[in-house]
């Protein structure tokens, strides 16, 4: 027996992890750099990955630690490309403002 | 104690978390999370979910953060250039994010019932175990991710790419 399963009830890691997720919201909205955006999601994933490591281990199951590594994987990969046309965006724009990208905005 | 430790990983991760919402200077911004993060799998190594907490210093510490310190560098981004939105856009922002929370606690308040399932012993996190199961059940989504890497070297470099005369 695990001894954090009874020290600590799985509510406590729910409503850290709900806080976590709840910042990275704020972040998205409220910053206007999109680097800091792309941070911010990354903030997101990481609560519900935490959350779903929690649920794993007070369940025993290693399913949902599979889960948190593929999305690991997923956010690796998102990071790169996402950085990329950062990057390819700056060159065209000098700017990485995400209010001045709407051009598909109707 | 392992109440109070977990208590007081919470309260750094959510400070410094929020620190990072809040500073101006977007190089402190990506230290700050990498604080977060180092407190993140701090509370892995809590969970026993050892792999887990390795992988994640790894991949987001070592590799995605450095990726974004190295980016903001790079385009030399600081408070100076950073850019702010209005104060009532942020005070419209810190309410709607205040509702989301209400109502997500209030959602997920007392009604969590964990299944009847196998006691926690602490060994799902053991490299040994999920590496079976990594290897067995879930060796095809193993070999996608590989291709989705793949896909994800080959697209950023092409992105990348100044001019795209190949």
């Amino acid at each position: 027996m695990l001894e954090i399963v009874k020290a600590v009830p799985i509510d406590y890691f729910v409503y850290l992890c709900t806080v976590l997720f709840v910042i990275g919201v704020l972040g998205v909205i409220v910053r206007r750099n999109a680097i800091v955006v792309l941070m911010c999601i990354e903030l997101m994933l990481n609560a519900v990955n935490l959350l779903l490591a929690a649920f794993s281990t007070y369940l025993s199951d290693a399913q949902g630690q599979i889960m948190v590594f593929f999305i690991m994987v997923v956010a690796a990969a998102e990071a790169a490309v996402g950085l990329g046309i950062l990057v390819m965006i700056y060159r065209n724009t000098k700017s990485t403002d995400i209010s001045m990208l709407d051009n598909l905005k109707w | 104690m392992i109440l109070s430790i977990f208590l007081a990983l919470s309260v750094i991760s959510i400070i410094t978390a929020l620190l990072m919402v809040i500073t101006r200077n977007p190089v402190h911004s990506v230290l700050y999370l990498i604080l977060t993060f180092f407190v993140i799998a701090a509370l892995y190594i809590l969970l026993n979910a050892q792999f887990l907490a390795v992988v994640h210093l790894i991949v987001y510490a070592g590799a995605i953060m450095v990726l974004f310190l190295f980016v903001l560098m790079l385009l030399n981004l600081s408070k100076d250039t950073e850019p702010q939105k209005s104060v009532a856009w942020r005070w419209s922002a810190a309410a709607t994010s205040g509702m989301l929370l209400v109502v997500l606690t209030g959602a997920l308040r007392g009604g969590i019932q964990l299944a009847e399932g196998n006691p926690p012993n602490g060994q799902v996190g053991l490299v040994e175990n999920l590496g079976k199961v990594l290897f067995t059940d879930y060796v095809v989504p193993f070999e996608i991710a590989g291709i989705l890497f793949l896909a994800a070297m080959v697209g950023s470099v092409l992105v990348g790419k100044r001019d795209l005369n190949i």
